[in-house]
């Protein structure tokens, strides 16, 4: 079968994780890696796992965008540089799936609206967060039942899963991820906590979502809700699981979530990170199913 | 030379928590006039910085931590209008508080920031650190937990601190598990570590009754801010009692420039009548102490208690097992419920 070919920018752990789920995926083919330093680990492991790679970031691998075919790329480097990657490769029809908290594009958690950015066919979506990632879609299978006035999420990571750039810029993390809860999760107000804990063996990723419902929570159409949608994350996250709850307290509703990854080159507690890498890869499925069922056709920019 | 002798004449800057860690004990319930007739009395006793947010510092407000009975800028605002000479401080811990948020103290007359982390993350604090010297403000790096980290650990996530910007580095015992001896030696790591203009401070909980002597221990090898709170008010069984440790600096012969019977009346005429509970060790805060565990988890887990049907005790030190920290007040909850499960029990759902 047909396989939507695929470039990778960024070779650090995000990066290199994505290759094992691409290389998975029945229609997607993992075919370049883009880093900016030759001597790199990760563009090494994924020369002898097949790929293409250039050490020359971005423009390295606008040469052979069209001859290679590649009409999908996900971008794990930073923000201050995906606008320019995201626009240098919309311009030749490939569509981006931003792994950064630029958020240019719209904001995409897979089970709540990845079905209409590709039905509108979207160059560029963003992941929002990790903690977007795993909480959000339990927000929106409250909000979709009763109105949320407030949403509050809990993320406790494992202190070696979380990297420089999210350590030196955590309010950019706070920020997003908020603003998320509200635009993607359907609470009126959100707000994101993050605690980085250091325990030894690592704890595996956390997540607490609280919402405030408008009007007493219909609990059994609350808990049904939330269980579907739990169901439909671990489609692409199997270690997606409820621990307890959901509890009621007044208008309160409390879920205790944890995140297990699939151990697939980060470690299983870095659930945090394997499920954006997750649900990035389900958005270019999304896409590539599409593409390939010729119901939808990436388009090049127009160069301003 | 006695080491009580050798501290004569040391100043020591002393730091009231009263009306922000004292906001745990209270669940955040305290009103805005409240506050301002404890800050003045504070103020007028001497107490050279007060610190004046919800317990958990800018960005408190949340269901995780509770809702207080105002904004943190009301009670700022507040407060600092009415300061002769106290400066009004605030906690701002990163991944809860944000640059917004400090701006916005700044703006409603707060002079003095504890920028806190987790004794291992530091280096989640440097863009926080360096706004708030960029707004001019008195600037402490707090590291909480800090039974957690070795006297190397410490010294090293401080030096990240100091390199960040701070004026100021803390060992903050968060979970009052600490004795004089580790202090002791996190405080000369420190010194030895940072540059001598940085100044050191110790921010005690009483949970295992070592508040005072800690904070002693901390002066002796070097630190010269020290936190408590008035009568105590604070999580846990509270912070070093401020009004007993001044009473020790002036038998010891240190300079803390307050009125000590002053504070004294402010401790025993506003305070302890103010207490929902007596703050004192009792078995669960000496649990937190004995176990390792952060002070604020206390109303939490007798919350959780009544709940599941666990007792706080167990939970407490299940807690401290599962090595959780500051801020993860959701596993409270979680952590009784799962235990309540395993053991049966009909609080379970």
């Amino acid at each position: 079968m047909k396989k939507i070919r695929c470039a990778l920018i960024g070779s650090g752990n995000i990066g290199t994780d994505l290759i094992y789920k691409i290389k998975r995926s029945p229609v997607l083919e993992p075919v370049w890696m883009v880093g900016i330093d030759p001597a790199s680990e990760g563009l090494a492991r994924a020369r002898e796992m097949g790929l293409k790679t250039t050490a020359e970031g971005v423009d390295g691998l606008l040469p052979h965008v069209l001859e290679d075919g590649i009409q999908i790329a996900f971008d794990a480097t930073s923000a201050y540089v995906h606008a320019e990657n995201s626009r240098k490769l919309n311009e030749l029809g490939v569509m981006m799936i931003d792994l950064t908290p630029a958020a240019i594009g719209p904001l995409c958690v897979p089970p709540v609206n990845l079905r209409e950015h590709a039905d509108r066919v979207e160059m560029n979506v963003n992941m929002i967060s990790c903690a977007g990632q795993a909480t959000i879609p339990i927000v929106n299978a409250v909000s979709r039942v009763q109105g949320v006035g407030y949403a509050e999420i809990v993320a406790s990571l494992s202190s070696k899963s979380v990297g420089p750039g999210t350590r030196a810029n955590l309010d950019e993390f706070t920020y997003t991820t908020s603003s998320a809860i509200e635009r993607v999760g359907g609470a009126r107000k959100g707000k994101a906590l993050a605690i980085i804990n250091p325990a030894e063996p690592p704890l595996i990723m956390r997540n607490t979502i609280y919402c405030l419902t408008d009007e007493a929570p219909d609990e059994a159409r609350i808990t049904d809700s939330i269980l579907r949608m739990i169901g439909e994350v671990q489609q692409y996250v199997p270690g997606y699981k409820l621990v307890n709850g959901p509890i009621y307290d007044g208008n309160k509703v409390s879920v205790f979530m944890e995140v297990a990854g699939l151990g697939d080159y980060l470690p299983r507690y870095a659930g945090n990170l394997d499920i954006m890498t997750a649900a990035a890869t389900r958005t270019a499925e999304m896409f590539a199913e599409e593409i390939l069922a010729g119901k939808i056709k990436l388009k090049a920019t127009e160069v301003a | 030379m006695s080491a009580t002798q050798s501290l004569k004449g040391r100043k020591v800057v002393l730091h009231d928590m009263c009306l922000r860690d004292g906001m745990h004990a209270k669940r955040e319930q305290i009103g805005v006039e409240q506050m301002v007739k404890v800050a003045c009395a504070l103020d007028d006793a001497g107490i050279p910085y007060i610190q004046v947010t919800h317990g958990a510092g800018l960005g408190g407000n949340s269901l995780q931590h509770g809702f207080a009975l105002a904004s943190n800028e009301e009670y700022i605002a507040a407060v600092a209008s009415r300061m002769k000479q106290a400066k009004v401080s605030v906690l701002l811990i990163p991944g809860l508080g944000t640059m917004k948020e400090l701006q916005a103290a700044f703006d409603a007359g707060a002079r003095s920031v504890h920028v806190a982390t987790h004794c291992t993350e530091a280096d989640t604090s440097p863009q926080h650190i360096a706004f708030a010297r960029k707004l001019g403000m008195d600037t402490t790096g707090f590291l909480m937990m800090a039974h957690l980290n070795d006297p190397a650990g410490i010294a090293e996530q401080g030096k990240l601190m100091e390199s960040y910007g701070a004026h100021t580095v803390y060992v903050t015992d968060s979970a009052g598990y600490m004795l004089p001896e580790d202090v002791r030696a996190r405080v000369v790591a420190l010194r030895e570590a940072l540059d001598p203009a940085t100044a050191i401070g110790f921010h005690g909980h009483h949970n295992l009754g070592m508040g005072i002597a800690n904070s002693i221990a901390a002066i002796e090898a070097g630190a010269t801010r020290i936190d408590g709170s008035v009568a105590g008010l604070g999580a846990g069984a509270g912070n070093t009692p401020l009004e007993v440790f001044a009473a020790v600096c002036e038998r010891m012969g240190m300079d803390t420039g307050v009125d000590l019977f002053k504070l004294m009346d402010v401790a025993e005429d506003i305070i302890v009548p103010m207490m929902d509970h007596l703050v004192r060790v009792d078995r669960e805060s000496l649990t937190l102490g004995f176990a390792g565990v952060y002070s604020t988890f206390l109303l939490h887990a007798r919350r959780a208690a009544e709940r599941t049907g666990v007792s706080a005790r167990d939970i407490l030190v299940e807690l401290g097992r599962k090595k959780m920290i500051g801020g993860q007040e959701d596993m409270i909850m979680d952590t009784a419920m799962t235990m309540a499960k395993a053991r049966g029990l009909a609080g379970a759902a």
